[in-house]
Order: C-alpha cells, then structure tokens, then sequence
C-alpha cells in the first residue's frame, strides 16, 4: 500500500474528532569493522505507522508495522480507545491543520542504491592505510533511505525521501587514538581516503601521552568537539517543553547577550549542508529558528502542544516521533553554528597555555540551567604551549558550563563540517574558546 | 513461525551459509504517562519482524525484514549471505562458535497480572494519584509519572538444530517531582530515574507503591533548593542501592563485556581497562566486592530462558573476593578466549544483531545493617539516586551526580545536600570498599536504557546491590 492509500484508509475508518497519521520506511545499512576488518554488516527494512486519535481534547496513540487494512482499522479503533479512557486536557488544543511546506533536496539516488560491496570497498581504504602504519582501525559506514509521509483529518498531506550517509572511524595505536567523520545525503559525502589521513594522523600525534594536570586551560576545539556544545545545550534548553518547564538555560536569559557576540546558533531544516527535510512529524513545515543570535538569546523550538500553551507562539516544525519510551517534546534536529574567519593553526598559533582536542566523550548534564557538562576528551588531546603543539596529553576529564566557556570565545573557524549521531546533525567550526575548566585526569 | 524459521535456515544454508539463525519477534509496549495533572502520553506500540544472522567462510551478514512471509525469508536469508560475501572482501581471522547449541523449549516470564490485562484507565488512575498528591506541594514546577507494560515473543532457531520459544514480559515505571527557584533545579525520582523496570507483571508496578511516596520526593525535591551544596573533598562515601547498581553497571559490566575487551566496540561505546592478561590476576575491588552475571534470578531485566544465541540461562562470577574472574561472553568471544560462552548475546528487537549485553550483573550483599553502616562512620556522606553519568572509553575514570545527599557526621546523617557529585578510577573505588549492607537492603534494579552498539542498540539490564561504604573518596567536584 502506498502512504495515500495507508491514510485514507485509517482515515475512512476513524471515529475521533480528529486523525494523524505518521508514516515512516526506512532501509538502512551499516557496514562496522574493527582490528582492521570488518566485524558486522547489517541490513534493515522497516515501516511504522503511527495513528494518534483525538476526542474533545484527549488524544490517544496507536503503533504497529503490520501493514494490511484490517490492522489499520484496528489501530484507528485502539487510538480512539485510549484517548476516550483519558481526563481531558486543555492544554491540548487540537492537531494542527496544513501550512505551506517547502521542498526540500536531500535524496541522492547513488547513496540509497549503494551496495555492501561499495562500503566494504570504503572501510577497505581505512583497514588497508591503518594496517600499513602499523595501526588497528575500527569504525562503520552507514548508508540508507527514510521515506516519512503525515496526514491529518485537518487536510494535513505531505511526504519526502531522503538519504543519509554517515561514516567514522577511529585509528589506534598501542598508546593513542585518531578520530574523523563524515556525515551527509549525498554518497560523495565521505571520502575514506580523507578520513584515514585525518584520523592517522591525530593516531600518531597521539603516540606516548603524558599526564596533564588539571584546571583551567584555553581550548581549541575540532568540530567533533563543537557538535557536542550544541548538542548539550539543544538537550537542555533549546525546546519550548523545557522552557515552559523553567529546565532551560534560555528562562530569564531571552533577549540577553549571554554568549560572545561572535557566537550565532540556530536551527535550519532546510539547508542542504546538514540534511534537510522539509516538515517534521505533524506535517508542520521547519522554520528556520534561530537560538543565538550574535550572542543574544534568540528563541526555541516549539511543535503545536507546546506552541497551543504558550500565546502568541506558533509550531516551528520540530515535533519528534512518538515512542513508547518517552516524549521529550520539540527538539532541534539541524543546529548549525555560524563560521568565523579563523582557523585550527592560528588559533593554536595565538594560544599561550591550553589544549587542542578531538572530541568529547560520555557529556552528560550536570546542572541544566547553566548547561553544566561533564565528560572525557578523546581520540587526540593536544597540550599547547606559546602558539605551538606541545604533544599528546592523556584524556582529561572536564566539568564546565557551556554557556560560560561559549561567553569567552576568542575566535571561530571559517571551515564548518557535517557530524550526525542518533539525537541530531551538527554543521559546525572548530572554535577556540578562553576558559575551560577540567576536573580530573587519566594517570 | 517453526515453519518460517527452518525455511529461513535451509535457504542461509543452501546459499553457503556454513552456520544461520533466525529470531523471529513480535513485540507490544504500552505506555501511559502523565504530567502536571495531565495525560501527556498513553499509548499502544508493536512490531513483528525477523532478523537472519549468517557466517559464511569466516564473515557475518545479516539481514532484516518486517515483511514476515515465506518470500521475504528467503529474500533476507539471500541477501544476509551476500552481505557476508562483501564482508569478506576486508577479512579478519578464523572464526570458531565453539560446541553447538542445540536448545530446544520454551519459557515464559513467571507473572502474576498479565499486564495486558490492566485497562490503560486504571493505570493513568494510578500515576493521576500520585501527581495529584506531589502537586499539593505549592513549589513543585513539573511532577510526572509513567509506567510501561511489555510483552515480547521470540522464536529463535539456528541452523545446528536449536529451536525456542520464548515469551518475556516487562512492566516499570516512575514518579518524579521538579522543584525551580531562579537557577537552581532540583528532582526527586522514585523508584530510580530511570523509570526502573523488571521482567515481571502488573504486580511489579503495584508493589512499587507510588502513592506511599509522591509526598517524600515532592518535600524532598522542594528543600533541596535550599540545601547546602555538597562540600569538595576526600570522605568516606555511602552509596545508596539505585546509585550503586548505575556504578555496577558502569564500572564493572561494561568493562566486562568480551567484545570491548576484542575491540569490535572500539568506535562506538568504546573498549576496556580489563583486558585479557588481567583474568585471574587483577585485584579489581576489595576482598568483600563479589559479582556476578546472573540471567536466572526473578524479575531481573536482564532474565530470560535462553540468550539469542540459544545458550541457556545462568549464573557466572565475574569478581569473586575482589579478584577479576570473568567476562560476558559469546560462543565466538568465548571460544577465542579458550572457554565457555555464558550466555550474554542479546539483541534489541528483531532488526539489530544481537551484541555481547549485561544480563543482571549484580554485587552479592554483605553483613552491615544500613543504621549500623552510618553509626560506624564518623565522617562521610551518603548519596542516592542517580542525576548524571559519565565515564572514559576504558571504563576507568567516571563522576557521577546524585539527586540527594546527606552529611554524615559522628555516624548520623546530618544536614541535606544538593548537587552531589563523586568521581574516581574502578579499581581504586572498588578496592576502598570496605563494608556491603546485608541482604536485607538488597534490591535488584531494573535500567531499561543501555546504549551500545551500531546502529544504536537499547537494552535492559539488571542490577542487584545493597548499600556500600567507600573510602577517600573525591566528593563534590561541581560546586
């Protein structure tokens, strides 16, 4: 069945007020490898259907990937059940009817259509370089197609297709590791031979660290690294759900410098260096909102519950998926962090005493008001002394706000890069930025 | 489904597939969860699928379907054995399973109330109970709840004659109460917060009385607004049984996990401190610090008949009198270490691999009565309930933070402290150990968001403790 015919099926079967229904397909494939080969390699097809009923103000939610009409009437019967056993709730103001959407391009026909021998050829290249230098990679190699459709009984249709390819790896040695990754739709998106140098690279910068003493450093951060500022502070505080719950760092802070003036965030659904889509899964189409703005504390994401609660706000097309494990609400799914004029080598050329590094590890929230984080450095921690790479310290741990080391940020990369992981896709620069407080190291 | 699954077998195995197995899952969860006196979610999910596992020559594949018919077995069974034709092209050594596995049965979780049973109106009842009696505290901002009913049933079988079914059933959930004042945010969970869970049924949820304690977390989460930061220094450390069942899980189950160790999570969750030339030689803890891998004990997450590789169920030390022991293993990571596997190969749902997954990986109690633990400490302070984790790629250096503390002085608990944090190195921890409360205060601990795994794989796993005492301890890094 096609997702028109899905629709209008569970559509024609509903008795609720009103009716959403959320398709999604996908089929992903991932190619993993480790010790220089290749350990797994998976394929997955799959389909969801989501119907969420509505009676008065209650709304009930109905999941299944069994795809044949009578499942669909019984899932349209079983959402309308589960809404009519709930209290109302005024808080919910309805499903949203349709908006304008505006296409986007994320669909590459190379990537949706590349074998497993295509990324075994990939993950070879990284395999074979690390081999020779006497290293051991590991890492993977994903690529796959979504096909996401929503209709609503409001007059809600949409739908669109896209690609993802993501690969990463990490390059060991004995004493060190390297870390690159590549994230896009496009299969051209990764270049392994790329991706092994970088990574080999940082692996033998890396080789035989020594202790670093704790305490406050200048740091200049790889893009990796960066991803992980915006992914903790859109975790805590960039939704409207976490704003109305007062848990975000923006309460009391909007309309408030409170970053430095060279720092701008937002989140941009539809530019095609992260990978856009077009609406999100109550077929509201993606604003592009911005969160930072020249420092000052701009706004929030927000789905219609949240935009229905608070006056004079609308939906910014940035629902999530419902799951039975939680609800977190809107989230932002394509941060970006503008570009500067800077790069990696002068910002290590202009600091005095600090540290280059890699990517963060296991970031965890502390304090979510001040975005509080702690977590480890690793894949290449890079001690800096008067403008010049020192050598390899060992992984440190750090405890730091990210609203204060982003306040002191002394110059940004004109160079942003693609990261995706499981929460969101990051486009992002290198940054170096004042003061970052780290706590513990690794003897 | 039998049918199904040898079909699947004789296709993998006639394409050149010199071993295959197939698990066939047909999952349900229901979630009903509340907010601020509002029903913020209820909800019906399932799935059915199968996933097919392949090696030929010394290559996996495998390959995953939603469409459980006849034509798509045998589609993913060809295709699983071209994916592990391409795996070959970048080859890596031997491969060897070890003994076969030949199971053959069935198992279903022990429970009293089928979840199912259960009208979502008497479980929004329930949850509506307990938000109403933590929003009559005027200074809570958010209290929530939800609770979670699964069901999952499995045909397993392989192509060296295994055949099982097996029906689990899950069923957990939480209160929580938030409390603002201008910057500082302060919540109190119960059970844990994590939404603790166990393969057991409705009685599990029952018998977690959520009403008996809204008011307690309401209170509690309201004065630590105002409490004492948790002051910076070396102490002896209490951890609670819920904080100490989250360090079991960090420190010591995943650096346990044989495939860490191997290598093959080296990208992702990362590898471990506790490698090979460490069995058997290694004083991980102190001689009181006994564990154990046990997917055999009631109403664990981590408890089932038989793992996806149709190992049965068991029992094995991981750390006996602090000495490091053992791993969780495979048939293939067993066999290359020269033993046998115990039964850990777990997957999340139908259309991920199965992976080397924590069953219930568990600290046997010790002698200590709680009061006496405290009574005998002179300086301290103790924490419970976790708030935030984090620990290094090796599995050495962690900091955790726990909802609430208590001072601990001329053995009483004193003064309340927020924003409680501790950080260490394992072994270091776990060799000051040097008192584990009694059976008693023993509670096996459900957390139901294990991350590992590409794509990501979310797996419930156990953890039994009882209250411990650390010595030295690094307290209150975040101030």
């Amino acid at each position: 069945m096609t997702f028109k015919e899905i629709a209008h099926a569970i559509m024609a079967s509903s008795a609720a007020d009103e009716t959403e229904v959320v398709y999604r397909r996908h089929d992903e494939s991932l190619t993993r490898f480790a010790n220089n080969h290749i350990h797994q390699n998976v394929t997955e097809t799959d389909h969801e259907i989501a119907v969420r009923c509505v009676s008065g103000s209650r709304s009930g939610i109905a999941v299944s990937n069994i795809v044949h009409p009578e499942n669909l009437r019984r899932l349209a019967h079983l959402a309308l059940e589960l809404a009519k056993q709930q209290p109302e709730n005024p808080d919910f103001k309805g499903l949203p009817g349709p908006s304008l959407i505006v296409e986007t391009r994320a669909f590459d026909r190379a990537a949706a259509e590349c074998s497993p021998a295509y990324r075994a050829k990939g993950v070879g290249v990284v395999c074979r370089q690390a081999s020779e230098a006497g290293y051991n990679a590991a890492g993977s190699m994903t690529t796959g197609t979504t096909m996401v459709g929503v209709a609503n009984s409001k007059g809600v249709f949409g739908q669109y297709e896209s690609t993802l390819v993501d690969a990463s790896t990490v390059v060991m040695s004995s004493t060190s590791s390297g870390w690159a990754q590549s994230s896009g739709w496009r299969l051209d998106s990764v270049d392994w031979e790329h991706l092994a140098e970088e990574a080999i690279r940082k692996a033998r910068m890396g080789e035989n660290p020594r202790d670093c003493d704790p305490g406050d450093y200048t740091v200049i951060l790889d893009h990796y690294a960066t991803a992980d500022l915006l992914e903790m502070m859109g975790m805590d505080g960039m939704s409207a759900l976490a704003f109305q719950e007062e848990r975000s760092w923006l309460n009391g802070r909007l309309g408030e410098r409170i970053l430095a003036e060279n720092v701008t965030i937002l989140d941009d659904g539809h530019d095609d260096a992260g990978i856009p889509i077009p609406f999100d899964e109550e077929g509201q189409p993606k604003h592009v909102v911005p969160i930072v703005a020249a420092g000052v504390c701009s706004g929030m994401v927000h789905d219609s519950y949240t935009a229905g609660r608070q006056p004079g706000a609308v939906s910014t097309g940035h629902a999530t998926s419902l799951s039975p494990t939680e609800r977190p609400g809107p989230l932002p799914r394509n941060l970006f962090m503008r570009g500067g004029t800077s790069n990696i080598d002068e910002m290590i050329a202009s600091t005095k005493n600090g540290l280059y590094i890699t990517r963060f590890w296991y970031t965890r929230t502390v304090h979510p008001r001040d975005v509080v984080v702690t977590g480890m450095t690793r894949d290449g921690t890079f001690l800096v002394r008067d403008g010049e790479i020192a050598g390899p310290v060992k992984s440190m741990r750090f405890t730091q706000s990210y609203l204060a080391a982003l306040a002191n940020t002394l110059a940004i990369g004109s160079a942003c890069k693609t990261v995706r992981n499981e929460n969101a896709v990051f486009h992002v620069p290198a940054v170096q930025l004042e003061r970052f407080r780290f706590t513990g190291a690794t003897k | 489904m039998k049918q199904l699954a040898q079909r699947a077998m004789d296709t993998a195995t006639s394409n050149g597939a010199r071993y295959a197995d197939i698990r066939i899952i047909e999952s349900r969860n229901e979630t009903a969860s509340v907010k601020d006196g509002k029903v913020d979610s209820s909800g019906d999910f399932e799935s059915l699928g199968f996933g097919i596992r392949v090696l030929v020559g010394d290559a996996w594949g495998f390959a995953s379907s939603a469409d459980v018919t006849e034509e798509a077995i045998d589609r993913a069974a060809v295709r699983a054995v071209e994916i592990a034709r391409a795996s070959a092209l970048v080859p890596g050594k031997p491969v060897d399973l070890g003994a076969p596995i030949k199971s053959t049965g069935s198992y279903i979780t022990p429970i009293e109330i089928d979840p199912f049973s259960i009208g979502i109106e008497i479980k929004l009842g329930l949850l509506l109970d307990a938000d109403r009696i933590i929003r009559r505290n005027p200074r809570v901002k958010v209290s929530e709840g939800r609770v979670i009913s699964a069901r999952h049933r499995k045909t397993f079988a392989n192509s060296e004659g295994a055949l099982l079914e097996q029906t689990t059933y899950e069923s957990g959930g939480f209160i929580a109460a938030t409390a603002v004042n201008g910057n500082e945010i302060q919540v109190r969970s119960y059970p844990d917060a994590f939404g603790c869970q166990g393969t057991a049924g409705w009685e599990y949820i029952v018998n977690k009385r959520f009403t008996d304690n809204a008011e307690r977390i309401a209170s509690e989460a309201v004065e630590l607004l105002s409490a004492d930061v948790c002051p910076s220094g070396e102490t002896a450390l209490i951890l609670g049984s819920s904080q100490l069942a989250l360090q079991i899980h960090e420190s010591c189950g995943h650096p346990t996990e044989l495939d860490r160790v191997y290598g093959t999570e080296a990208a992702f969750a990362g590898r471990s401190f506790l490698t090979t030339d460490k069995l058997g030689a290694l004083q991980y803890g102190s001689r009181l610090v006994n564990l154990t891998a046990d997917s055999v004990e009631p109403t664990g997450l981590g408890t089932f008949g038989w793992d996806d590789e149709g190992v049965p169920a068991s029992r094995t030390p991981l750390v006996s009198e602090g000495e490091f022991t053992g791993y969780l293993m495979t048939r293939e990571t067993a066999t290359q270490l020269g033993r046998q596997t115990n039964g850990c190969m777990r997957a999340d749902g139908w259309n991920r691999i199965p992976l080397i997954r924590m069953t219930n990986v568990s600290l046997a109690p010790g002698t200590w009565a709680l009061d006496d633990l405290i009574a005998d400490t002179a300086d301290g302070i103790y924490m419970e309930t976790n708030r935030s984790w984090s620990i290094d790629d090796m599995r050495l250096n962690f900091q955790f933070g726990t909802e609430i503390g208590y001072e601990i002085k001329n053995g009483k608990k004193t003064r309340l402290l927020r924003n409680c944090t501790y950080a260490g190195m394992t072994p270091e921890f776990w060799n000051s150990c040097d008192a584990i409360c009694n059976e008693k205060e023993w509670q096996l601990w459900g957390t139901p968001n294990c991350g590992k795994g590409e794509p990501m794989q979310v797996m419930g796993t156990g953890h039994g403790a009882a209250p411990a005492r650390f010595r030295n301890v690094r307290v209150g890094v975040f101030r």
